[in-house]
């Protein structure tokens, strides 16, 4: 077995409005900062022991569709790295 | 028999809803979560709060509680209501479709609304006609309903499984009547079974006449005698 980092990251899917992301771009417009778009995502990052970086892979994808995202609205995806 | 409200950790509007459901004339009883579904049920009402302190998503942690499961599987057999988080854990955990997020406006609101009936083929619709304007309390911060497409949505209007909608005063469907920005203004809707219904506004809120918040959620809760 090898540990790994599997990090998930989930956002809205395109087109779903997301007010939360708005409030900050507009705050960091009122700071003076100049933007085009801001999107915001939730990202864990979940250490775990796997025969090898597909099996991993595959868990943390079984989580994110279980219970980190909600499929109606989100997206997700997964990368893997080895731990030290 | 009676109905099972269920309580989990963070659950607030539990004991709101025994109160209202005896008011109508419904024997009701709380159920700690761990304890599981009692077998001889009438009916199931997820009620109001924040499960979990609405950590992840608001409902995401309670709709992967075992007793959800024992819920399931009585959906069809009893009627089933989600109210408010009860709502979110209802739709977390797909007894009815779609999704309740984070409001238009990123903030709680806690105030009332006025609501369209839309079907009245369910049994917590039944006691309204279509086109009824009924008002009641909302408090929520992530009540903005969606589904996963347009199409998926014009699919539950077409299936006649929109409970309420939020409108004026004279039963208008308009963007300013609309206090989360739901898709359709759609307040509350029924699963397939139509037995099992979800919605965000509080009819247990609304069912005591010495509350003056008004008794329009009588007949919501009404489905279950």
């Amino acid at each position: 077995m090898t540990g790994y980092t599997a990090t998930v990251t989930v956002r809205l899917k395109h087109g779903v409005l997301d007010p939360e992301a708005e409030t900050t771009q507009r705050a960091l417009e009122r700071l003076g900062f100049e933007l085009a778009d801001l999107r915001a995502a939730d990202r864990f990052e979940i250490d775990l022991s796997a025969e090898d970086e597909a099996a991993a892979e595959e868990r943390a994808g079984e989580m994110a569709e279980r219970l980190l995202a909600n499929p109606t609205i989100h997206d997700f995806d997964v990368e893997v790295t080895e731990r030290e | 028999m009676s109905v099972a409200v269920l309580r989990f950790g963070g659950s607030n509007c539990d004991r709101d809803a025994v109160r209202a459901l005896a008011d109508v004339g419904v024997d009701a009883e709380l159920v700690w979560y761990k304890e599981g579904l009692p077998a001889d049920v009438s009916g199931v009402v997820i009620p109001g709060g924040f499960s979990y302190g609405d950590y992840l998503r608001a409902g995401a942690m309670a709709a992967r509680e075992p007793i959800v499961e024992e819920v399931r599987e009585r959906a069809g057999e009893v009627p089933i209501l989600g109210v408010c988080n009860g709502a979110q854990i209802g739709s977390e955990a797909g007894l009815t479709p779609g999704a309740f997020t984070v409001n238009r406006s990123a903030r709680f609101q806690c105030e009332h609304v006025h609501l369209r009936v839309e079907t009245t083929d369910t049994p917590f619709t039944a006691a309204f006609d279509a086109g009824d304007v009924i008002s009641l309390p909302i408090a929520h911060g992530e009540g903005r309903f969606e589904t996963e497409s347009e199409a998926a949505y014009e699919e539950l209007v077409a299936e006649d499984r929109v409970l309420f909608r939020y409108c004026d005063a004279d039963g208008n469907v308009t963007d300013e009547a609309n206090p989360n920005g739901s898709r359709g203004n759609v307040a509350g809707v029924v699963g397939e079974d139509r037995t099992t219904a979800v919605l965000m506004p509080h009819p247990e809120r609304a069912t005591l006449a010495d509350l003056h918040a008004g008794t329009d959620g009588r007949g919501v809760l009404e489905g279950f005698a």
